[in-house]
């Protein structure tokens, strides 16, 4: 089931830097890290999307978790490590980390150990284009753009052009195909 | 695409695309290494141990911080302080170290086809890190890894690789990797350094070093494995290094960013004096850097899965 489309994501993405921008007038020291993949491809577009509003170009990093998720030794399958990319000291920044979905929390988790062992932020927070509920963790987001409730046979795919070859969000049912 | 093995035993037997996910993954370690903290917490709990059965210093410090940086726990056996003095066998010996709960063996020994045999008798992975002068997989791939590093691809590369062959792992597991990427490569040393068959492995064989060094991409120098040969296998060294060592003059032939490699121990003014080994082509220290990076891709790769 399709809950958005290119429209929607682009809208909720505008609306989410300028709930950020009404937060921070000051964006000097500011710095936006994307969880890969798609993470990665949303914090290009909302530091871009930073640019056009304001003027000011804020740099961008991404962030591979893989080698920090709690679970390497349960999974069956094997994470493909993609690359870590912050050619910038993050000590005393504000950084800004974006995801596509906050589900468990462990993702997030792992990110602010990763991003803690870079340097050490004056500030991070975090942004996501969804929140569904099922939270193993205690960690919220500062900006969300959409919050929605699944049962957890649910899951949530998005899709971005950067990456694949159409942009929507999708509800499917675990195991099965598009519902 | 997925690492299924359980062991890495050798280059000869691993697809071109295993060893490009080894070269991908190595490059996202060779990152952390940059960090002012070069550590993450991928391997927690895992326990690795190197059982050297041969002197070296390159190869177990690489994996000792491999492991290291990977959070897993690495301890170290060396044959000239154990109970294989006392007669035990190394089947012996490396069962009881599994029994102590490894997850893995790095095994380097002067007889090919140990780390082969161990792998087919125990559960644990088992990581070849040299077995006579069969192969030397993990120094195999950070060559690669290196070169690819330089001239962003491997394939149609002219490379060279120049000494005593014959004694060489290094140059097996090197022309097994090279062969499969794709490059073209070409060995050159005294015929009594040069193993009979050679060009079965695809290679092209010239016992002059200019003709080696022709049009070349990459130049791989060996040393002489003295301590490996029974007689003397050349006259002198002095004639050694008349007919092939690298010299500036020699090196015109070759493309002019030709890059410059050794395996290393480096005998320097032998094979290769001390200003080319130090020169601005060549690239043997970043091939030791290299080497952590693909070790701990090898070693992620092998200890990462549960389904195994």
């Amino acid at each position: 089931m399709k809950i958005m489309n290119l429209e929607e994501i682009e809208r909720v993405l505008k609306r989410l830097c300028q709930k950020f921008l009404s937060k921070n007038e000051n964006l000097d020291g500011l710095i936006v890290v994307g969880i890969q993949r798609r993470g990665a491809v949303l914090a290009e577009r909302i530091s871009k999307l930073i640019k056009d509003i304001k003027g000011q170009k804020v740099p961008v990093g991404t962030l591979d978790i893989n080698l920090y998720r709690d679970d390497l030794s349960r999974i069956s399958y094997q994470p493909v490590i993609r690359s870590t990319n912050i050619p910038f000291s993050i000590d005393d920044k504000h950084v800004l980390l974006v995801d596509d979905v906050l589900y468990t929390g462990r993702t997030v988790r792992a990110a602010l150990d990763a991003l803690l062992d870079l340097g050490r932020p004056k500030k991070i927070e975090l942004m996501v284009l969804l929140d569904r509920n099922c939270r193993e963790l205690p960690i919220q987001a500062d900006y969300t753009g959409k919050k929605i409730i699944l049962s957890s046979d649910k899951m949530v795919e998005v899709k971005l052009r950067e990456v694949d070859d159409r942009e929507e969000v999708v509800v499917l049912k675990r195991g099965e195909d598009e519902i | 695409m997925r690492f299924e093995r359980k062991d890495l035993l050798d280059l000869r037997s691993l697809s071109a695309e295993e060893i490009n996910l080894i070269l991908n993954t190595a490059a996202s370690f060779r990152e952390v290494l940059e960090r002012p903290i070069k550590k993450v917490p991928t391997l927690r709990g895992k326990t690795i141990a190197n059982l050297f059965f041969e002197p070296s210093t390159r190869t177990r410090l690489s994996f000792e911080l491999s492991a290291k940086r990977l959070n897993a726990d690495i301890v170290n056996f060396s044959s000239s302080t154990s109970s294989v003095l006392k007669g035990e066998s190394l089947l012996d010996t490396a069962r009881n170290i599994v029994a102590m709960k490894v997850d893995a063996l790095v095994v380097r020994h002067s007889s090919p086809g140990v780390s082969h045999f161990l792998a087919q008798k125990l559960p644990v992975s088992i990581i070849n890190a040299g077995d006579g002068a069969h192969e030397h997989p993990t120094q195999g791939l950070l060559d690669l890894y290196s070169i690819r590093e330089r001239k962003g691809n491997i394939a149609n590369l002219n490379v060279a690789i120049i000494g005593d062959i014959a004694h060489s792992r290094v140059a097996r597991s090197d022309i097994w990797g090279l062969n499969k990427m794709g490059a073209r490569v070409r060995v050159c040393g005294p015929p009594t350094l040069i193993p009979k068959d050679i060009e079965k492995l695809g290679v092209e064989l010239t016992y002059s070093i200019e003709e080696a060094l022709l049009d070349c991409d990459v130049v791989i120098m060996l040393r002489i494995q003295r301590e490996r040969q029974k007689v003397s296998l050349v006259p002198s060294l002095q004639e050694y290094r008349d007919f092939f060592s690298l010299n500036r003059e020699k090196l015109k032939l070759a493309k002019p960013d030709v890059l410059i490699m050794h395996p290393g121990p480096v005998n320097r003014g032998v094979e290769i004096p001390a200003k080319i080994a130090d020169s601005r082509q060549s690239i043997i220290l970043n091939q030791v850097t290299n080497g952590i990076a693909v070790r701990m891709a090898v070693l992620y790769l092998l200890l990462v899965h549960s389904s195994r």
